[in-house]
């Protein structure tokens, strides 16, 4: 379904380019879900807004079912069916859940429609559909708003980025049902142990480089040894 | 469709029913009046305008006041006083429209007096509305609110763009337990100039207001927001004022509170900017183009 190949990514800091990605390549089949981990600053995020064309990659190539999406904008990669959850969700002054709602579906939904997505996500619909996605909302709410307006697009390849970023507990047992269900591939972007063991595969980003992937099988034990090392205080490197 | 019927149909967001009363004034007559049990309007006899009473524990009724202005180099001061009486619920929408293809000036005053009993609900509604090719139309309201003991007064103003100058003012004072709610949304293209200004006294024990206030300044156009709330009791007020801004247009905003009461609670807030990049990027993540991101999030933010 997806395939990245050869991808880097390097910025200008202080006249000196710096390489946020480096040589990333992997491949993600229909219906899998693939989970990227690593250290804060290891280019997860980066990653993620590459996928979905808000980043441009200094190199490389990333195709979609088989069509070269490299240099396409995010907006013809939301309408081939990629679908992206910032980390920090967005809110809008005037627009209501549900005008999001109907944005993610291309059409004006019901609010019986309405009411289903945010269910999924542990909204008490009623109280939500019709309110304004201003900063009156908490993150956790704006968080779970975020993901339904990605269930609502329904699309073939969802990206999160830290899904589970300022979900309280109940909520996020609605999050693990929904990424169980496997109704789409998913790319997920987390540290959350539980969200990392329902993966088909991992992949372990440090310092730029993918460090291992593989399947859950392969890579789990790396991360819990990965972890114990460092809890231990052996340096990592 | 000709202009007059053109203009009333875009100032009718609230289309009347059989059940409302309605008072047209189209260039500066009174052209239509039908007012309905509970609701008396007088054309005043010295001066353009009228008096409006709304007799008390009139509920669910709504009056329909429209002023539409086709004709070239017509300008005039029109005073409407509105008496409501104690117990009332009502809805009144008024509004302004404005048609001139020609070269001379055209402008409208409109001074809307209000004198609110005790007890009562009023939501007033007001659309500003400038179409055809010349470009000196201009729209002066000026409202006054004298809102008395446990009443609700809700405001809401729109001019949504062909008006070339505009300078509203508004003026209240609140009795106690009284609240005011003032929503505003003004959009300006070209180079357009809107003024607004509110000057609300919060005389009464637990009274409050909530001034909200939007603004998109697009092209080369100017606008300019002034509020000044003041405490005079233990009270409430809050204000907040959002712009956003294109091209060359420019938005200024003076907050002013003024707590005269040791319990008075008094809060401004004001930001004003371009459309947010994160915003437009969110809405094209679910399939938008940059420019049909722009325009919902404008829109949504003036509805």
């Amino acid at each position: 379904m997806l395939t990245v190949e050869n991808v880097s990514y390097k910025v200008k800091e202080d006249n000196k380019e710096k390489l946020i990605l480096d040589d990333i390549n992997f491949s993600i089949k229909k219906d899998e879900m693939l989970v990227i981990t690593g250290h804060n600053g290891s280019g997860k995020s980066t990653l993620a807004k590459i996928l979905m064309g808000i980043l441009k990659p200094t190199t490389g190539k990333i195709t979609f079912n088989g069509k070269d999406i490299t240099n396409m904008s995010v907006c013809d990669r939301a309408k081939l069916g990629i679908s992206y959850g910032f980390q920090q969700p967005i809110y809008f002054k005037g627009l209501t859940v549900k005008d999001l709602l109907n944005i993610a579906c291309q059409n004006e939904v019901s609010v019986p429609c309405a009411c289903k997505y945010l269910s999924q996500v542990g909204l008490c619909a009623k109280e939500y559909v019709f309110r304004e996605v201003n900063n009156k909302l908490s993150g956790g709410e704006l968080k779970r708003i975020e993901i339904a307006t990605i269930l609502a697009k329904n699309g073939s390849l969802n990206i999160y980025d830290e899904p589970e970023a300022g979900i309280d507990l109940w909520s996020f047992d609605a999050l693990v049902k929904i990424f169980k269900k496997k109704t789409a591939t998913n790319i997920i972007i987390s540290h959350q142990q539980r969200l990392i063991e329902l993966a088909d595969k991992i992949i372990l980003l440090n310092s730029a480089k993918i460090e291992k992937q593989g399947t859950k099988a392969e890579v789990l034990p790396y991360l819990h040894n990965d972890l114990c090392m460092r809890l231990k205080g052996e340096d990592y490197e | 469709m000709n202009k007059v019927d053109e203009l009333l149909s875009k100032l009718r967001d609230n289309a009347p029913t059989d059940k409302d009363s309605v008072s047209i004034r189209e260039n500066g007559k009174t052209v239509y009046r039908k007012v309905m049990e509970g609701i008396s309007i007088i054309d005043k006899p010295n001066s353009a305008g009228f008096n409006m009473v709304i007799a008390k524990g009139t509920k669910g009724k709504a009056v329909h006041i429209p002023v539409v202005i086709t004709r070239d180099n017509l300008n005039e001061i029109v005073y409407n006083d509105f008496e409501i009486q104690d117990n009332c619920d009502v809805v009144i929408v008024a509004g302004c429209g404005i048609h001139n293809d020609a070269h001379e000036m055209v402008s409208h005053n409109g001074i809307h007096s209000f004198k609110i009993g005790k007890n009562c609900k009023v939501i007033y509604i007001e659309k500003h509305l400038g179409l055809g090719t010349n470009q000196n139309k201009i729209l002066n309201p000026l409202t006054n609110v004298d809102l008395g003991e446990g009443s609700y007064f809700e405001m809401n103003t729109h001019q949504l763009g062909g008006v070339e100058f505009a300078d509203r003012k508004t003026f209240a004072k609140l009795g106690d337990n009284s609240t005011m709610y003032i929503n505003e949304k003004i959009l300006t293209t070209g180079d357009e100039i809107a003024k607004t200004h509110f000057k609300v006294n919060l005389k009464g024990q637990n009274s409050s207001v909530e001034v909200v206030s939007r603004a998109v300044a697009e092209g080369n156009s100017k606008q300019e927001f002034i509020s000044n709330v003041i405490g005079e009791n233990k009270c409430f007020g809050h204000v907040e004022c959002d712009g956003i801004i294109s091209n060359k247009a420019q938005i200024f905003s003076t907050p002013k509170i003024m707590a005269k009461h040791i319990d008075a609670v008094l809060i401004h807030e004001a930001a004003i900017g371009k459309i947010s990049e994160e915003q437009t990027l969110k809405l094209m993540t679910l399939g938008l183009t940059q420019e049909e991101a722009e325009k919902k999030i404008i829109d949504g933010f003036l509805k």
